[in-house]
Protein backbone atom coordinates (compact mmCIF):
# COMPACT_ATOMS: atom_id res chain seq x y z
CA UNK A 1 0.00 0.00 0.00
CA UNK A 2 1.79 2.56 -1.59
CA UNK A 3 1.52 6.33 -1.12
CA UNK A 4 0.14 6.27 -4.79
CA UNK A 5 -2.39 3.93 -3.75
CA UNK A 6 -4.13 6.02 -1.05
CA UNK A 7 -3.84 9.17 -3.52
CA UNK A 8 -5.55 7.00 -6.93
CA UNK A 9 -8.27 5.93 -4.06
CA UNK A 10 -9.08 9.77 -2.63
CA UNK A 11 -9.28 10.26 -6.18
CA UNK A 12 -11.76 7.64 -7.34
CA UNK A 13 -13.82 8.15 -3.92
CA UNK A 14 -14.04 11.80 -4.33
CA UNK A 15 -15.44 11.17 -8.07
CA UNK A 16 -18.03 8.91 -7.15
CA UNK A 17 -18.93 10.80 -4.51
CA UNK A 18 -19.54 13.75 -6.59
CA UNK A 19 -20.91 11.93 -9.41
CA UNK A 20 -23.43 11.29 -6.57
CA UNK A 21 -24.05 14.12 -4.93
CA UNK A 22 -23.52 16.70 -7.43
CA UNK A 23 -26.72 18.75 -8.64
CA UNK A 24 -25.81 19.05 -12.39
CA UNK A 25 -26.76 15.85 -14.13
CA UNK A 26 -23.51 17.00 -16.67
CA UNK A 27 -21.15 17.58 -14.12
CA UNK A 28 -21.95 13.97 -12.48
CA UNK A 29 -21.20 12.58 -15.96
CA UNK A 30 -18.04 14.23 -15.67
CA UNK A 31 -17.45 13.05 -12.06
CA UNK A 32 -17.78 9.54 -13.51
CA UNK A 33 -15.53 9.68 -16.05
CA UNK A 34 -12.57 10.92 -12.94
CA UNK A 35 -13.96 7.33 -11.32
CA UNK A 36 -13.35 5.55 -14.74
CA UNK A 37 -9.63 7.45 -14.85
CA UNK A 38 -9.10 6.71 -11.42
CA UNK A 39 -9.72 2.85 -11.31
CA UNK A 40 -7.80 2.51 -14.48
CA UNK A 41 -4.94 4.36 -12.94
CA UNK A 42 -5.26 1.15 -9.80
CA UNK A 43 -5.39 -1.22 -12.81
CA UNK A 44 -2.06 0.32 -13.75
CA UNK A 45 -0.68 0.49 -10.31
CA UNK A 46 -1.06 -3.40 -10.18
CA UNK A 47 0.89 -3.89 -13.07
CA UNK A 48 -2.23 -4.56 -14.75
CA UNK A 49 -1.26 -2.38 -18.17
CA UNK A 50 -3.52 -4.17 -20.65
CA UNK A 51 -7.21 -3.68 -18.20
CA UNK A 52 -5.67 -0.31 -17.16
CA UNK A 53 -5.79 1.24 -20.49
CA UNK A 54 -8.82 -0.88 -21.87
CA UNK A 55 -10.81 0.80 -19.16
CA UNK A 56 -9.59 4.28 -20.14
CA UNK A 57 -10.48 3.13 -24.00
CA UNK A 58 -13.59 2.35 -23.38
CA UNK A 59 -15.20 3.60 -20.29
CA UNK A 60 -13.29 7.18 -21.07
CA UNK A 61 -13.74 7.05 -24.64
CA UNK A 62 -17.13 5.36 -24.98
CA UNK A 63 -19.49 4.95 -21.50
CA UNK A 64 -19.07 8.43 -20.30
CA UNK A 65 -19.36 9.81 -23.97
CA UNK A 66 -22.86 7.64 -24.16
CA UNK A 67 -24.05 9.02 -20.85
CA UNK A 68 -23.16 12.59 -21.88
CA UNK A 69 -25.24 11.66 -25.04
CA UNK A 70 -27.81 10.21 -22.87
CA UNK A 71 -28.14 13.14 -20.85
CA UNK A 72 -28.44 15.79 -23.88
CA UNK A 73 -30.21 14.01 -26.07
CA UNK A 74 -32.97 12.94 -23.28
CA UNK A 75 -34.26 15.83 -20.66
CA UNK A 76 -31.43 17.81 -21.34
CA UNK A 77 -29.05 18.84 -18.45
CA UNK A 78 -30.50 21.29 -16.42
CA UNK A 79 -31.91 20.73 -13.10
CA UNK A 80 -34.68 19.68 -12.05
CA UNK A 81 -36.53 22.08 -9.71
CA UNK A 82 -38.07 19.59 -7.58
CA UNK A 83 -34.63 18.50 -6.37
CA UNK A 84 -32.14 15.05 -8.14
CA UNK A 85 -32.62 13.11 -5.02
CA UNK A 86 -35.22 9.93 -5.02
CA UNK A 87 -38.22 9.63 -2.71
CA UNK A 88 -37.17 6.17 -2.47
CA UNK A 89 -33.78 6.47 -1.39
CA UNK A 90 -34.04 4.03 1.46
CA UNK A 91 -34.62 1.53 -1.21
CA UNK A 92 -31.96 2.54 -3.12
CA UNK A 93 -29.40 2.20 0.13
CA UNK A 94 -30.97 -1.34 0.86
CA UNK A 95 -29.85 -2.30 -2.93
CA UNK A 96 -26.92 -0.92 -2.45
CA UNK A 97 -25.66 -2.61 0.66
CA UNK A 98 -27.00 -5.92 -0.81
CA UNK A 99 -24.80 -5.08 -4.01
CA UNK A 100 -21.82 -4.74 -1.80
CA UNK A 101 -21.88 -6.92 0.57
CA UNK A 102 -22.44 -9.51 -2.22
CA UNK A 103 -19.23 -8.34 -3.79
CA UNK A 104 -17.55 -8.04 -0.77
CA UNK A 105 -18.45 -11.80 0.07
CA UNK A 106 -16.88 -13.15 -3.69
CA UNK A 107 -13.72 -10.82 -2.59
CA UNK A 108 -13.18 -12.39 0.41
CA UNK A 109 -14.17 -16.06 -0.71
CA UNK A 110 -11.56 -15.41 -4.19
CA UNK A 111 -8.64 -14.95 -1.12
CA UNK A 112 -9.39 -18.22 0.21
CA UNK A 113 -9.44 -19.97 -2.53
CA UNK A 114 -6.63 -18.84 -3.98
CA UNK A 115 -3.20 -19.99 -2.58
CA UNK A 116 -1.48 -17.29 -0.84
CA UNK A 117 1.06 -15.68 -4.03
CA UNK A 118 4.51 -14.77 -3.05
CA UNK A 119 5.76 -13.85 -6.57
CA UNK A 120 3.59 -11.06 -8.43
CA UNK A 121 2.98 -12.92 -11.60
CA UNK A 122 4.21 -11.88 -14.61
CA UNK A 123 1.76 -11.44 -17.21
CA UNK A 124 2.11 -9.73 -20.68
CA UNK A 125 -0.27 -8.39 -23.53
CA UNK A 126 1.17 -11.52 -25.10
CA UNK A 127 -0.21 -14.49 -22.94
CA UNK A 128 -3.52 -11.87 -22.48
CA UNK A 129 -3.70 -12.47 -26.20
CA UNK A 130 -3.06 -16.45 -26.45
CA UNK A 131 -5.39 -16.73 -23.61
CA UNK A 132 -8.70 -14.78 -25.65
CA UNK A 133 -8.18 -16.37 -28.48
CA UNK A 134 -7.10 -20.06 -27.34
CA UNK A 135 -8.11 -20.98 -24.16
CA UNK A 136 -11.16 -18.38 -23.52
CA UNK A 137 -12.06 -18.18 -27.40
CA UNK A 138 -15.77 -19.40 -26.55
CA UNK A 139 -16.62 -17.24 -24.30
CA UNK A 140 -14.52 -14.27 -26.60
CA UNK A 141 -16.86 -15.49 -29.56
CA UNK A 142 -20.26 -14.99 -27.51
CA UNK A 143 -19.64 -12.08 -26.52
CA UNK A 144 -18.98 -11.26 -29.75
CA UNK A 145 -21.79 -12.79 -31.29
CA UNK A 146 -24.11 -11.06 -28.56
CA UNK A 147 -22.60 -7.37 -29.27
CA UNK A 148 -23.02 -8.24 -33.12
CA UNK A 149 -26.72 -9.17 -32.39
CA UNK A 150 -26.50 -5.81 -30.24
CA UNK A 151 -26.04 -3.76 -32.98
CA UNK A 152 -28.21 -5.70 -35.72
CA UNK A 153 -30.58 -4.62 -32.87
CA UNK A 154 -29.90 -1.35 -33.32
CA UNK A 155 -30.05 -0.37 -36.57
CA UNK A 156 -33.40 -2.32 -37.05
CA UNK A 157 -34.43 -0.33 -34.52
CA UNK A 158 -33.40 2.78 -35.96
CA UNK A 159 -34.56 2.06 -39.73
CA UNK A 160 -38.06 1.39 -37.94
CA UNK A 161 -38.56 4.63 -36.62
CA UNK A 162 -37.36 6.38 -40.14
CA UNK A 163 -40.26 4.40 -42.04
CA UNK A 164 -42.72 5.14 -39.41
CA UNK A 165 -42.25 9.23 -39.76
CA UNK A 166 -42.80 9.15 -43.59
CA UNK B 1 30.11 9.04 -37.10
CA UNK B 2 26.72 7.46 -38.51
CA UNK B 3 25.89 6.46 -34.96
CA UNK B 4 27.01 9.74 -33.39
CA UNK B 5 24.26 11.53 -35.20
CA UNK B 6 21.81 9.15 -35.26
CA UNK B 7 22.28 8.96 -31.84
CA UNK B 8 22.99 12.73 -30.75
CA UNK B 9 20.18 13.37 -28.64
CA UNK B 10 20.12 9.89 -26.50
CA UNK B 11 24.23 10.98 -26.04
CA UNK B 12 22.72 14.73 -24.93
CA UNK B 13 20.29 13.23 -22.46
CA UNK B 14 22.71 10.99 -21.14
CA UNK B 15 25.59 14.07 -20.50
CA UNK B 16 23.09 16.14 -19.17
CA UNK B 17 21.98 13.30 -16.63
CA UNK B 18 25.20 12.11 -16.07
CA UNK B 19 26.17 15.78 -13.81
CA UNK B 20 23.28 14.63 -11.08
CA UNK B 21 23.37 12.18 -8.65
CA UNK B 22 22.76 8.53 -9.50
CA UNK B 23 19.49 8.33 -7.46
CA UNK B 24 18.06 11.44 -9.76
CA UNK B 25 19.34 9.77 -12.94
CA UNK B 26 16.37 8.33 -13.93
CA UNK B 27 13.87 10.53 -13.09
CA UNK B 28 15.81 13.53 -14.35
CA UNK B 29 16.00 11.93 -17.62
CA UNK B 30 12.28 11.60 -18.25
CA UNK B 31 11.95 14.97 -17.23
CA UNK B 32 14.45 15.68 -19.92
CA UNK B 33 12.66 13.95 -22.66
CA UNK B 34 9.17 15.06 -21.96
CA UNK B 35 10.30 18.74 -21.95
CA UNK B 36 11.99 18.27 -25.42
CA UNK B 37 8.61 16.79 -26.50
CA UNK B 38 6.80 20.28 -25.10
CA UNK B 39 9.08 22.44 -26.67
CA UNK B 40 9.64 20.97 -29.97
CA UNK B 41 6.28 20.20 -31.10
CA UNK B 42 4.79 23.78 -30.08
CA UNK B 43 7.75 24.98 -32.66
CA UNK B 44 6.48 22.49 -35.44
CA UNK B 45 3.00 23.97 -34.60
CA UNK B 46 4.06 27.63 -35.01
CA UNK B 47 5.98 26.78 -38.22
CA UNK B 48 3.37 24.67 -39.70
CA UNK B 49 0.62 27.76 -39.10
CA UNK B 50 2.78 29.51 -41.30
CA UNK B 51 3.84 26.71 -43.83
CA UNK B 52 0.03 25.86 -44.02
CA UNK B 53 -1.44 29.59 -44.26
CA UNK B 54 1.53 29.56 -47.25
CA UNK B 55 0.48 26.57 -48.58
CA UNK B 56 -3.23 26.97 -48.80
CA UNK B 57 -2.51 30.40 -50.07
CA UNK B 58 -0.34 29.38 -53.05
CA UNK B 59 -3.80 27.36 -53.67
CA UNK B 60 -5.87 29.71 -53.67
CA UNK B 61 -4.01 31.74 -55.77
CA UNK B 62 -3.07 35.06 -52.88
CA UNK B 63 0.11 35.77 -51.29
CA UNK B 64 -0.77 34.42 -47.55
CA UNK B 65 1.11 36.29 -44.81
CA UNK B 66 3.74 38.44 -46.11
CA UNK B 67 3.94 41.65 -43.67
CA UNK B 68 5.78 40.04 -40.47
CA UNK B 69 9.11 39.22 -41.14
CA UNK B 70 11.08 38.09 -44.56
CA UNK B 71 7.87 36.44 -46.49
CA UNK B 72 6.04 36.86 -43.55
CA UNK B 73 7.77 34.23 -41.57
CA UNK B 74 7.74 35.83 -38.56
CA UNK B 75 3.95 35.45 -38.33
CA UNK B 76 3.89 32.57 -35.81
CA UNK B 77 5.10 35.06 -33.33
CA UNK B 78 2.99 37.33 -33.68
CA UNK B 79 0.09 35.60 -33.52
CA UNK B 80 1.43 33.92 -30.29
CA UNK B 81 1.95 37.88 -28.73
CA UNK B 82 -1.72 38.22 -30.16
CA UNK B 83 -3.46 35.26 -28.31
CA UNK B 84 -1.02 35.65 -24.84
CA UNK B 85 -2.01 39.56 -24.86
CA UNK B 86 -5.64 39.19 -25.25
CA UNK B 87 -8.26 39.18 -22.93
CA UNK B 88 -9.91 36.16 -21.59
CA UNK B 89 -13.14 36.24 -21.70
CA UNK B 90 -15.61 33.61 -20.11
CA UNK B 91 -19.08 34.02 -21.16
CA UNK B 92 -21.13 34.94 -17.80
CA UNK B 93 -23.41 31.74 -18.30
CA UNK B 94 -20.94 29.29 -18.87
CA UNK B 95 -20.07 26.66 -16.44
CA UNK B 96 -16.32 28.36 -15.01
CA UNK B 97 -14.95 25.31 -14.10
CA UNK B 98 -15.66 22.87 -16.66
CA UNK B 99 -14.83 26.00 -19.54
CA UNK B 100 -11.21 26.05 -17.89
CA UNK B 101 -10.33 22.54 -17.61
CA UNK B 102 -12.17 21.85 -21.35
CA UNK B 103 -8.44 23.16 -23.20
CA UNK B 104 -6.17 21.89 -20.36
CA UNK B 105 -7.58 18.10 -20.81
CA UNK B 106 -7.44 18.74 -24.52
CA UNK B 107 -3.92 19.21 -24.18
CA UNK B 108 -2.61 17.14 -21.83
CA UNK B 109 -4.28 14.09 -23.71
CA UNK B 110 -2.78 15.23 -26.87
CA UNK B 111 0.65 15.72 -25.88
CA UNK B 112 0.88 12.04 -23.96
CA UNK B 113 0.38 10.56 -27.37
CA UNK B 114 3.73 11.34 -28.03
CA UNK B 115 4.97 9.46 -24.99
CA UNK B 116 4.61 6.25 -26.97
CA UNK B 117 5.47 7.50 -30.53
CA UNK B 118 9.66 6.62 -31.62
CA UNK B 119 10.89 9.57 -33.07
CA UNK B 120 14.25 7.49 -33.56
CA UNK B 121 16.57 4.69 -32.93
CA UNK B 122 16.20 4.29 -29.14
CA UNK B 123 14.64 7.95 -28.98
CA UNK B 124 11.05 6.94 -27.36
CA UNK B 125 10.01 8.05 -24.38
CA UNK B 126 7.76 5.14 -22.62
CA UNK B 127 8.91 2.11 -24.64
CA UNK B 128 5.40 0.68 -23.62
CA UNK B 129 4.22 -3.13 -24.19
CA UNK B 130 0.34 -1.58 -24.91
CA UNK B 131 2.04 1.31 -26.76
CA UNK B 132 -0.89 1.40 -29.51
CA UNK B 133 -3.52 0.23 -26.66
CA UNK B 134 -2.05 3.49 -24.62
CA UNK B 135 -1.97 5.81 -27.96
CA UNK B 136 -5.71 4.86 -28.47
CA UNK B 137 -6.82 5.26 -25.10
CA UNK B 138 -4.80 8.71 -24.83
CA UNK B 139 -6.93 9.92 -28.33
CA UNK B 140 -10.49 8.70 -27.25
CA UNK B 141 -10.20 10.92 -23.81
CA UNK B 142 -9.78 13.95 -26.15
CA UNK B 143 -13.31 13.27 -27.28
CA UNK B 144 -14.67 14.18 -23.42
CA UNK B 145 -12.24 17.34 -23.68
CA UNK B 146 -14.39 18.42 -27.13
CA UNK B 147 -17.27 17.31 -25.25
CA UNK B 148 -16.73 19.81 -22.05
CA UNK B 149 -15.67 22.92 -24.35
CA UNK B 150 -18.66 22.86 -26.51
CA UNK B 151 -21.58 21.99 -23.46
CA UNK B 152 -19.79 24.38 -20.97
CA UNK B 153 -20.23 27.49 -23.14
CA UNK B 154 -23.74 27.76 -23.11
CA UNK B 155 -24.38 28.26 -26.72
CA UNK B 156 -25.95 26.44 -29.66
CA UNK B 157 -23.15 26.63 -31.56
CA UNK B 158 -20.77 25.32 -29.08
CA UNK B 159 -23.06 22.75 -28.03
CA UNK B 160 -24.29 21.83 -32.09
CA UNK B 161 -19.90 21.78 -32.59
CA UNK B 162 -19.20 19.85 -29.80
CA UNK B 163 -22.05 16.81 -30.96
CA UNK B 164 -20.71 16.90 -34.61
CA UNK B 165 -17.32 16.66 -33.69
CA UNK B 166 -18.02 13.59 -30.78
CA UNK B 167 -20.49 11.74 -33.41
CA UNK B 168 -17.65 12.65 -35.94
CA UNK B 169 -14.84 11.09 -33.72
CA UNK B 170 -16.46 8.08 -32.41
CA UNK B 171 -17.12 7.33 -35.59
CA UNK B 172 -13.91 7.27 -36.93
CA UNK B 173 -12.11 5.64 -34.66
CA UNK B 174 -13.34 2.05 -35.09
CA UNK B 175 -12.03 2.12 -38.45
CA UNK B 176 -8.85 4.02 -37.06
CA UNK B 177 -8.33 1.05 -34.58
CA UNK B 178 -9.38 -1.81 -37.09
CA UNK B 179 -6.83 -0.36 -39.94
CA UNK B 180 -4.01 -0.69 -36.83
CA UNK B 181 -4.94 -3.78 -35.38
CA UNK B 182 -4.43 -5.30 -39.01
CA UNK B 183 -0.80 -4.10 -38.39
CA UNK B 184 -1.20 -5.65 -34.68
CA UNK B 185 -1.72 -9.17 -36.23
CA UNK B 186 1.11 -8.97 -39.03
CA UNK B 187 3.92 -8.36 -36.06
CA UNK B 188 2.30 -9.88 -33.37
CA UNK B 189 2.59 -6.84 -30.60
CA UNK B 190 1.15 -4.22 -29.55
CA UNK B 191 4.74 -2.21 -29.09
CA UNK B 192 5.20 0.49 -31.51
CA UNK B 193 8.86 0.01 -31.40
CA UNK B 194 8.30 -3.74 -31.76
CA UNK B 195 6.44 -2.76 -34.81
CA UNK B 196 8.81 -0.27 -36.03
CA UNK B 197 11.71 -2.98 -35.88
CA UNK B 198 9.57 -5.64 -37.88
CA UNK B 199 9.70 -2.98 -40.64
CA UNK B 200 12.84 -2.05 -40.36
CA UNK B 201 14.85 -4.43 -42.86
CA UNK B 202 15.43 -4.62 -46.58
CA UNK B 203 15.76 -7.10 -49.24
CA UNK B 204 17.41 -5.72 -52.73
CA UNK B 205 17.46 -2.33 -51.10
CA UNK B 206 14.17 -1.55 -50.94
CA UNK B 207 12.09 -1.70 -47.21
CA UNK B 208 9.43 -4.15 -45.66
CA UNK B 209 6.87 -1.15 -44.93
CA UNK B 210 3.80 -2.06 -44.59
CA UNK B 211 2.57 -0.02 -46.82
CA UNK B 212 4.01 -1.64 -49.79
CA UNK B 213 1.84 -4.74 -49.00
CA UNK B 214 -1.76 -4.99 -50.55
CA UNK B 215 -3.01 -5.21 -46.78
CA UNK B 216 -1.11 -2.26 -45.89
CA UNK B 217 -1.57 -0.32 -48.71
CA UNK B 218 -5.30 -0.68 -48.08
CA UNK B 219 -5.05 -0.53 -44.44
CA UNK B 220 -3.07 3.33 -44.80
CA UNK B 221 -5.96 4.55 -47.03
CA UNK B 222 -8.40 3.87 -44.57
CA UNK B 223 -6.41 5.02 -41.71
CA UNK B 224 -5.71 8.11 -43.43
CA UNK B 225 -9.03 8.61 -44.13
CA UNK B 226 -10.24 7.93 -40.29
CA UNK B 227 -7.21 10.16 -39.43
CA UNK B 228 -8.59 13.49 -41.47
CA UNK B 229 -11.68 12.83 -39.86
CA UNK B 230 -10.40 12.19 -36.13
CA UNK B 231 -8.52 15.45 -36.45
CA UNK B 232 -11.25 17.33 -38.00
CA UNK B 233 -9.64 18.46 -40.47
CA UNK B 234 -11.28 19.25 -44.15
CA UNK B 235 -12.76 17.85 -45.46
CA UNK B 236 -14.12 16.42 -42.29
CA UNK B 237 -14.07 19.86 -40.78
CA UNK B 238 -18.04 20.18 -39.92
CA UNK B 239 -17.72 20.44 -36.23
CA UNK B 240 -16.20 23.92 -37.29
CA UNK B 241 -17.46 24.69 -40.24
CA UNK B 242 -17.48 28.42 -40.40
CA UNK B 243 -20.61 29.09 -42.40
CA UNK B 244 -23.16 27.37 -40.38
CA UNK B 245 -21.62 27.18 -36.61
CA UNK B 246 -19.31 30.45 -35.93
CA UNK B 247 -16.45 27.94 -35.17
CA UNK B 248 -17.81 25.05 -33.34
CA UNK B 249 -16.60 24.21 -30.02
CA UNK B 250 -15.01 26.95 -29.45
CA UNK B 251 -16.67 29.58 -30.22
CA UNK B 252 -16.80 31.08 -26.70
CA UNK B 253 -13.26 30.69 -26.26
CA UNK B 254 -10.76 33.79 -26.50
CA UNK B 255 -7.02 34.75 -25.74
CA UNK B 256 -4.75 32.02 -24.60
CA UNK B 257 -7.48 28.99 -24.08
CA UNK B 258 -8.24 29.72 -27.40
CA UNK B 259 -4.76 29.11 -28.84
CA UNK B 260 -4.83 26.16 -26.36
CA UNK B 261 -7.43 24.54 -28.57
CA UNK B 262 -5.57 25.36 -31.54
CA UNK B 263 -2.41 23.89 -30.30
CA UNK B 264 -4.12 20.78 -29.37
CA UNK B 265 -5.63 20.25 -32.87
CA UNK B 266 -2.35 20.83 -34.53
CA UNK B 267 -0.62 19.08 -32.22
CA UNK B 268 -3.25 16.02 -32.75
CA UNK B 269 -2.50 15.97 -36.08
CA UNK B 270 1.19 15.46 -35.59
CA UNK B 271 0.33 12.69 -33.25
CA UNK B 272 -1.65 10.96 -35.45
CA UNK B 273 0.72 10.92 -38.89
CA UNK B 274 3.40 10.13 -36.57
CA UNK B 275 1.22 6.75 -35.42
CA UNK B 276 0.34 6.49 -38.88
CA UNK B 277 4.55 6.47 -39.90
CA UNK B 278 4.98 4.22 -37.29
CA UNK B 279 2.23 1.78 -38.35
CA UNK B 280 3.01 1.65 -41.73
CA UNK B 281 5.26 3.83 -43.12
CA UNK B 282 8.43 2.23 -41.19
CA UNK B 283 8.84 4.74 -38.59
CA UNK B 284 12.36 6.13 -38.47
CA UNK B 285 13.80 3.48 -40.76
CA UNK B 286 15.37 4.84 -44.20
CA UNK B 287 13.39 4.36 -47.48
CA UNK B 288 16.28 2.88 -49.05
CA UNK B 289 19.02 0.26 -47.29
CA UNK B 290 21.71 3.03 -49.09
CA UNK B 291 20.40 6.25 -46.93
CA UNK B 292 20.91 4.20 -43.79
CA UNK B 293 23.55 6.46 -42.69
CA UNK B 294 21.12 9.50 -42.54
CA UNK B 295 19.69 9.88 -38.54
CA UNK B 296 16.73 7.65 -38.20
CA UNK B 297 15.23 10.86 -36.11
CA UNK B 298 15.75 12.83 -39.74
CA UNK B 299 13.67 10.26 -41.36
CA UNK B 300 10.98 10.23 -38.95
CA UNK B 301 10.25 13.57 -39.25
CA UNK B 302 10.74 13.77 -42.76
CA UNK B 303 7.56 11.61 -43.15
CA UNK B 304 5.76 13.42 -40.21
CA UNK B 305 6.20 16.74 -42.56
CA UNK B 306 4.92 14.33 -45.41
CA UNK B 307 1.99 13.69 -44.06
CA UNK B 308 1.55 17.35 -42.83
CA UNK B 309 1.73 18.32 -46.42
CA UNK B 310 0.12 15.90 -47.40
CA UNK B 311 -3.01 17.07 -45.35
CA UNK B 312 -2.81 21.28 -46.28
CA UNK B 313 -2.97 19.76 -49.75
CA UNK B 314 -5.97 17.75 -48.64
CA UNK B 315 -7.39 20.95 -47.27
CA UNK B 316 -6.86 23.14 -50.45
CA UNK B 317 -8.11 20.49 -52.43
CA UNK B 318 -11.35 19.24 -51.00
CA UNK B 319 -15.14 20.65 -50.10
CA UNK B 320 -16.13 20.26 -47.09
CA UNK B 321 -18.80 17.24 -46.86
CA UNK B 322 -22.44 17.11 -45.29
CA UNK B 323 -23.06 15.48 -41.95
CA UNK B 324 -25.08 12.30 -43.48
CA UNK B 325 -22.59 11.94 -46.12
CA UNK B 326 -19.64 11.93 -43.68
CA UNK B 327 -21.81 9.22 -41.74
CA UNK B 328 -22.58 7.31 -44.26
CA UNK B 329 -19.29 7.29 -45.08
CA UNK B 330 -17.77 6.10 -42.40
CA UNK B 331 -20.37 3.64 -41.78
CA UNK B 332 -20.95 1.99 -44.93
CA UNK B 333 -17.81 2.52 -46.85
CA UNK B 334 -15.00 2.81 -44.34
CA UNK B 335 -15.93 0.09 -41.56
CA UNK B 336 -16.84 -2.52 -44.28
CA UNK B 337 -13.31 -1.94 -46.26
CA UNK B 338 -11.81 -1.79 -42.67
CA UNK B 339 -13.59 -5.23 -41.75
CA UNK B 340 -12.65 -6.81 -44.77
CA UNK B 341 -8.49 -5.73 -44.74
CA UNK B 342 -8.76 -7.53 -41.37
CA UNK B 343 -9.74 -10.70 -43.23
CA UNK B 344 -7.20 -10.42 -45.96
CA UNK B 345 -4.11 -9.51 -43.08
CA UNK B 346 -5.30 -13.07 -41.48
CA UNK B 347 -4.85 -14.24 -44.99
CA UNK B 348 -1.51 -12.53 -45.66
CA UNK B 349 -0.77 -13.52 -42.27
CA UNK B 350 -1.53 -17.73 -42.71
CA UNK B 351 -0.16 -18.42 -46.01
CA UNK B 352 3.41 -17.94 -46.00
CA UNK B 353 5.86 -16.42 -47.64
CA UNK B 354 5.56 -16.81 -51.34
CA UNK B 355 4.40 -15.17 -54.45
CA UNK B 356 0.53 -16.78 -53.99
CA UNK B 357 -0.28 -14.97 -50.89
CA UNK B 358 0.75 -11.22 -52.87
CA UNK B 359 -1.77 -12.61 -55.85
CA UNK B 360 -4.64 -13.49 -53.80
CA UNK B 361 -4.61 -10.66 -51.31
CA UNK B 362 -4.26 -8.04 -53.91
CA UNK B 363 -6.66 -9.83 -56.18
CA UNK B 364 -9.61 -9.92 -53.12
CA UNK B 365 -8.36 -5.89 -52.19
CA UNK B 366 -8.71 -5.10 -56.14
CA UNK B 367 -12.12 -6.81 -57.11
CA UNK B 368 -13.58 -5.27 -53.82
CA UNK B 369 -12.66 -1.52 -54.25
CA UNK B 370 -13.55 -1.77 -58.23
CA UNK B 371 -16.56 -3.74 -57.72
CA UNK B 372 -17.66 -1.26 -55.10
CA UNK B 373 -16.32 1.37 -57.43
CA UNK B 374 -18.24 0.81 -60.53
CA UNK B 375 -21.17 -0.19 -58.45
CA UNK B 376 -21.34 3.73 -57.36
CA UNK B 377 -20.76 5.09 -60.47
CA UNK B 378 -23.75 3.26 -62.25
CA UNK B 379 -26.22 3.88 -59.54
CA UNK B 380 -27.46 7.04 -61.60
CA UNK B 381 -27.62 8.93 -58.22
CA UNK B 382 -24.78 11.32 -60.12
CA UNK B 383 -26.82 14.78 -61.04
CA UNK B 384 -28.29 17.91 -60.14
CA UNK B 385 -28.43 18.17 -56.54
CA UNK B 386 -31.93 18.02 -54.45
CA UNK B 387 -32.58 19.61 -51.51
CA UNK B 388 -35.02 17.17 -50.07
CA UNK B 389 -35.70 19.83 -46.97
CA UNK B 390 -35.33 23.43 -48.40
CA UNK B 391 -37.52 23.37 -51.67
Amino acid sequence: MSIVFYVLTTITVMGALAAMLLKNTVHCALALSVVFAGLAFLFMSLDAQYAGWAQVLVYIGAVAILVVFAILLTKGSETPKDGVFSRTWFVGLVIAAGVFAVLGWAVMGSMKALPQLTAVPQVTNLDIGNALVGRYVLPLEIVAVLLTAAMIGAVIVAIHEKEGQK
Amino acid sequence: MIGFFDQIFVLLQHWIVSFLPAAWQSAAGVLLAVVAIICLFPALFALTTVFERKGIARIQNRLGPNRVGPYGLLQPIADGIKSLTKEDIVPMSADAAVHFLAPVVMVVAVFMGFAVLPMGRNMVLVDMDAGLLFYFAIGASAELAVFMAGWSSRNKYSLLGAMRAVAQMISYEVPLLLSGVTVVMITGSLSLTKIVAAQNHYSYGLPHWYIFTPWGCAGFLMYAIAATAESNRSPFDLPEGESELVAGYHTEYSGFKFALFFLGEYLAMFSISGLGTTLFLGGWSAPFSFLNWVPSWIWFFSKLMLSIFVFIWLRGTLPRLRQDQLMNFAWKFVLPMCLLNLFVAAAWRFMGDGWLRWVVCSAVLIAAYVTLGWSEMHRGKIGPRSYRYAE
